[in-house]
C-alpha cells in the first residue's frame, strides 16, 4: 500500500471515530474531542489529496495545504469558543450536560387549580 | 515491506490507537490527554506527506493549544463527571458506530477511486510565486494567491474571541480573565517562565520570517509567541491583560485591518481587490504578515485565556 492510499484510509476511519464520538457520549467535552477528531480526519484527507497533485519542486499541491492550515485555526477559534460556552453551563447551572432537566409531569400541572 | 513502508504502517497503527483512546477512554481528562498525543502523532504523518507547513500548524495548535485549552476544561469540570449518566443504550451505540463505520467506509472507496493523475493546482501557482517574491509556495497561496481566505480567517479569529468574551457576565466586563493563574509554590513553572520567553520570542519571530521561503509563516510563529505569553501568565509573572485595553483592542484588529488597507490600496493601484503591484508584492506581504503576526498570538493567547471572570483592571 502506498504512502498515500495508507494515510488517505486512516483519514476516513478518523472521521467516522470522530463523528462517532459527537454521537454517543452525553458529556459535551467528549463531543468536541470527537469534533475535533472528525475534522483533522477531513484535513488529512485534504493532506492525502495534496501530496497525490506533487508536482517538480513541490512536494504537493500547496493550494489544499494551505487551506488546511487555515482550517486548523477555524477549528481552534471553534473549539474555543465551545469550551467558552460549556464553562459558562457549568458556572449558570452546576452541571456539564446536555440533557434538558427532566419535562414538568403533565398530570402535576393539571392538578393545580 | 520497506522500512519506510513499515514505519508508516506503525505510524497509523498508532495514530488511530490513539484516536480510538480518546473516544473510549472512561474519563474525560484520560480522553484529553490521549486527544494530545495523538496530535503529536498527526504531525509525523503530515511530514510524511510532505506538508511541514501543515505538521507546524498541527503541532502547534492542533495538538498544543487546543490540548491546553481541553485539559484546562477538562480538569474543571471533573467534579460533574460522577453525575453524567451513562449515554445512549448498547442499540443506539450500534447504530451509530454502523452509520459511522459506513460513512468511513463511502470516503475509503472515495479514496480508493480518486482519478489518476490527480488534477493539481501545483504547476499554476510554481508558474506565478516569482511575481510574489515570495519561495514557499504554501505562503505564497495563504499570502497572495488565496489571501482572501486568510483575511477571513482572521476576521474569524477576532469574531470567536468576540464571541467567548461576550460570554463574561456584565459585572466582569472589561476586567481581567483570571482562570489561568496557576500561583504554583513549589514548582519549575516560574523558572520556565523566566526562562523560556527570550528563546519563545526569538523562535517565534525566526518562525515567521523564515516561512517566506522556508516552511514555517504567520500562523505557527504566532502561536509560539501566544504560548509563551500563557507560560508567563500562567506562572502569574504578569497579569492577563484587561479586555477593556484600548491598546489590547488595537492590537487585536491590528491584523485584519492592515490586510483590509493593503487590499484596498490594490484596488486603486493594481486593478482589483487584494491584488499586488508586482513589484511591491514582497514588502506588502510582509506589512501585512507583521501586524499579523501581532493578531494571531494576541487572539489565541486570548482565546485560551477565556472570558474576564474579574473586575479588577476594568474602567
Amino acid at each position: 500500500m502506498t504512502t498515500v492510499t495508507l494515510f488517505g484510509l486512516c483519514g476516513a476511519i478518523l472521521v467516522g471515530l470522530g463523528l462517532y464520538s459527537t454521537l454517543i457520549h452525553p458529556q459535551p467535552l467528549r463531543k468536541l474531542i470527537g469534533f475535533n477528531l472528525l475534522g483533522s480526519g477531513i484535513f488529512l484527507i485534504f493532506g492525502v489529496i495534496a501530496r497525490r497533485g506533487a508536482w517538480s519542486g513541490v512536494g504537493g499541491d500547496p493550494v489544499p495545504q494551505a487551506l488546511v492550515i487555515t482550517g486548523i485555526v477555524v477549528a481552534f477559534a471553534g473549539t474555543a469558543l465551545a469550551a467558552g460556552l460549556l464553562l459558562r453551563l457549568f458556572e449558570e447551572t452546576g452541571t456539564a450536560t446536555l440533557e434538558s432537566p427532566r419535562a414538568v409531569d403533565p398530570a402535576s400541572d393539571r392538578s393545580e387549580p | 515491506m520497506t522500512l519506510t513502508a513499515a514505519l508508516e504502517t506503525a505510524l497509523a497503527v498508532l495514530v488511530l490507537g490513539a484516536a480510538t483512546w480518546a473516544v473510549v477512554a472512561r474519563a474525560a481528562f484520560a480522553a484529553t490527554v490521549g486527544f494530545v498525543s495523538y496530535g503529536l502523532l498527526l504531525a509525523l504523518v503530515w511530514v510524511q506527506l510532505a506538508a511541514i507547513d501543515v505538521a507546524l500548524t498541527e503541532v502547534a495548535i492542533g495538538s498544543g493549544l487546543t490540548g491546553v485549552l481541553l485539559l484546562s476544561v477538562s480538569a474543571r469540570l471533573s467534579v460533574t463527571e460522577a453525575a453524567t449518566s451513562a449515554g445512549p443504550g448498547l442499540a443506539l451505540r450500534l447504530l451509530a458506530a454502523l452509520g459511522c463505520a459506513a460513512i468511513s467506509a463511502a470516503l475509503a472507496v472515495a479514496i480508493l477511486t480518486l482519478p489518476d493523475p490527480t488534477p493539481s493546482l501545483a504547476p499554476e501557482v510554481m508558474a506565478a510565486l516569482p511575481a510574489t517574491g515570495v519561495g514557499n509556495p504554501v505562503t505564497g497561496v495563504l499570502m497572495a494567491f488565496r489571501g482572501f481566505d486568510t483575511l477571513l480567517e482572521k476576521i474569524v479569529l477576532v469574531l470567536a474571541l468576540i464571541g467567548v468574551w461576550s460570554l463574561a457576565p456584565d459585572r466582569y466586563w472589561g476586567g481581567r480573565p483570571t482562570s489561568l493563574y496557576m500561583r504554583p509554590r513549589d514548582s519549575v513553572l516560574p523558572f520556565f517562565a523566566r526562562t523560556l520567553p527570550p528563546l519563545g520570542v526569538l523562535l517565534g519571530l525566526h518562525l515567521m520570517w523564515v516561512g517566506a521561503d522556508a516552511p514555517g509563516g504567520a500562523f505557527p510563529g504566532g502561536t509560539v509567541l501566544a504560548a509563551t505569553w500563557l507560560i508567563v501568565m500562567m506562572a502569574s509573572l504578569r497579569h492577563t491583560p484587561a479586555i477593556g485595553s484600548s491598546w489590547l483592542r488595537l492590537g487585536i484588529i491590528s491584523g485584519p485591518a492592515v490586510f483590509l488597507v493593503v487590499g484596498a490600496a490594490g484596488l486603486l493601484v493594481a486593478g482589483a481587490f487584494l491584488a499586488y503591484p508586482v513589484d511591491y508584492a514582497k514588502p506588502l506581504i510582509i506589512l501585512i504578515e507583521v501586524p499579523m503576526l501581532l493578531t494571531i498570538a494576541l487572539v489565541l493567547g486570548l482565546l485560551v485565556a477565556g472570558p474576564p471572570d474579574s473586575a479588577e483592571g476594568g474602567s
